[in-house]
């Protein structure tokens, strides 16, 4: 696969699926055991100086050092990638500004809140403007606003440069939001890749959900003799139906459903979104092995002991 | 970045740290501060060397040589807390060297462990337990980095084959304590038994406390050169091996 320069490209997949792993690899910090990968034409596990230097890092766990300021974690970072003093202290001003902590920028960033030390991060990831800026699940663990304001600045700096931004995430309308192409990847393996468009029109429309238990088998097999029909599936209490342009398809559904004598309770449509591309794909709900921070330890804890 | 870029940013974060933390400056004289009055005070009654030398006089040296024991071995424990918090990524990701990075954060614990134990000296230099002239100064500052230069590099290659921070607490007070007791710190080298006077020459701080007795104007065992030298080569050792094991470290 491929990821175009000045793309925002998303990695989408449960916890656990390979997302950082994949990110580690393509920012040197860990070698590939096989394949190979180039990022901005040098290879990742040989020319990992050249590597390093085109790219920008926020990794999923935290990297702030704590007892410095927000300014002084910024400084570090400008001086270690080489940006000489006046470029670095106008360079801190505007990326500050970009994320809001301007009038923060003296404190200690162990007295910074979530939210705050993960914008710091995205800024320091843009300080020496790097040509590729991996995010590694940004918004994680953050509350729906701080999300909100995180996209817009990721949205505002691909705008503002041109980077090639490459962000992990286990959110799904994250990823449908921001990206333009993704990749869901499942067990270390990409296993679909399109626009998020193009994935949620694969499904074959919209999806219709009626009120309805033990449906008359008649029934259900009208509805599937029906051309624009895709998918058809009975659950415990109610029967969903995949269908091109639901909005005109409910008043020929209800039709048949009178003709059967099929007790309707209600009915509901939607768009499909990304949850409904990964149950397809996997058969599994992403939500299912999205869960918090400690059991999602222990879990990993758990899955090295068996091993 | 070029080199000296390198070492000189990761030593201002160091320092920076440092001056923050006037606390730890504070806390790391506790032990040594300890150790000179109590032990000075108790043995003082029994101690006979080389006609009228105190054995607070004695001891001087040896406790401004623990202080830097002390604080240089555990400069390694700044790494693995790098390494838990994170900010070790952020350092190993960069397009800078890794020797680079090593000798910064080496520079800055040397920095730091020298300004700890020159506070300890000064205070001795005011009570009059250490006389010295200018020459003895500059000899005492060489010997001081050498000895801190060497256990900081120690502390570091330990630090990069560990992740747990309480683990190298735990490893570091192991070798902290037969290093310094059997450095020659508390006692005259001289007529000791055989097995005793073996071990202390087999450690390196040894070398490094004579070293300073000699720079103190007071009574040593070995020629300063031969000090010298062999500090010298602990350093190197400890050097190549340090930035070997750093090198390979991943975050
Ligand atoms: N391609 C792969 N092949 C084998 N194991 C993998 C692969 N990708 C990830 N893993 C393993 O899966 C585990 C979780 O990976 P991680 O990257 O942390 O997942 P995520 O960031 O998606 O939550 C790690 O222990 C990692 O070693
Ligand atoms: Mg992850």
């Amino acid at each position: 696969m491929g990821i175009e320069q000045g793309e925002l490209f998303g990695l989408l997949g449960p916890n656990g699926a390979g997302k950082t792993t994949l990110i580690s690899v393509l920012s040197t910090i860990v070698r590939p055991t096989t394949g190979h990968a180039t990022v901005c034409g040098h290879d990742v596990g040989r020319d990992q100086d050249a590597v390093r230097k085109c790219i920008g890092v926020v990794f999923q766990d935290p990297s702030l050092d704590d007892e410095l300021t927000g300014e002084e974690n910024l400084d570090f970072h400008g001086r270690l990638y080489g940006i000489d003093a006046e470029t670095r202290a106008r360079r801190i001003d505007e990326v500050l500004d970009l994320v809001e902590l301007i009038d923060r920028r003296h404190d200690l960033v162990k007295t910074y809140s979530g939210g705050m030390r993960r914008r710091l991060e995205i800024a320091r990831g843009l300080l020496h403007r790097p040509e590729v800026l991996f995010l590694d699940e940004p918004t994680l663990g953050l509350d729906p606003q701080t999300r909100r304001r995180i996209w817009n600045h990721i949205l505002d700096l691909k705008d503002s440069y041109g980077t090639t931004i490459i962000l992990t995430t286990h959110y799904m309308d994250e990823a449908d939001q921001l990206c333009s192409r993704i990749a869901i990847i499942d067990h270390g393996k990409i296993i679909a890749l399109d626009t998020p468009e193009a994935m949620k029109a694969a499904l074959g429309g919209d999806l219709l959900e009626l009120g309805i238990a033990d449906p008359d088998p008649e029934f259900v097999k009208t509805i599937r003799s029906v051309p624009e029909v895709a998918q058809v599936s009975v659950q415990e209490d109610k029967l969903m139906v995949t269908v091109e342009n639901g909005e005109s398809f409910i008043p020929r559904l209800l039709s048949y459903a009178h003709d059967h004598d099929a007790p309707i309770g209600w009915v509901s449509m939607r768009k499909p979104n990304l949850e409904d591309v990964f149950i397809n794909l996997t058969g599994r709900e992403i939500r299912d092995e999205a869960i918090k921070e400690p059991g999602d330890r222990i879990r990993i804890f758990l899955r090295r002991k068996n091993k | 970045m070029n080199f000296i870029g390198t070492v000189y940013t990761l030593w201002l974060r160091e320092t920076t740290r440092f001056k923050r933390n006037k606390s730890r400056l504070i806390g790391s004289m506790a032990l040594p501060l300890l150790f000179l009055v109590v032990l000075g005070a108790g043995f003082g009654g029994f101690f006979r060397y080389r006609g009228n030398v105190s054995y607070m006089e004695f001891i001087g040296p040896g406790i401004v040589g623990m202080s830097l024991l002390f604080s240089s071995m555990f400069g390694g424990l700044s790494v693995l807390w790098d390494k838990q918090f994170g900010f070790l990524k952020e350092i190993l990701v960069a397009p800078v060297s890794r020797v680079g990075i090593m000798a910064g954060i080496t520079l800055g614990n040397v920095t730091t462990s020298m300004l700890k134990a020159l506070v300890f000296l000064v205070a001795l230099l005011l009570t009059g337990l250490v006389r010295v002239d200018f020459t003895g100064i500059l000899l005492a500052m060489l010997f001081m980095v050498l000895i801190s230069a060497s256990f900081v590099a120690l502390g570091i290659a330990f630090a990069s084959r560990m992740s747990d921070p309480h683990g190298f607490q735990l490893i570091m007070n192991f070798l902290i304590m037969p290093v310094f007791f059997l450095s020659g710190a508390l006692f005259p080298l001289e007529g000791l038994p055989g097995w005793l006077t073996v071990l202390t020459y087999l450690d390196p701080l040894t070398y490094g406390i004579d070293g300073l007795r000699f720079a103190f104007g007071g009574p040593h065992q070995f020629s300063p050169l031969m000090n010298l030298v062999v500090l010298v080569s602990f350093l190197g050792t400890t050097t190549v091996v340090g930035v070997a094991l750093f090198k390979r470290m991943t975050a």
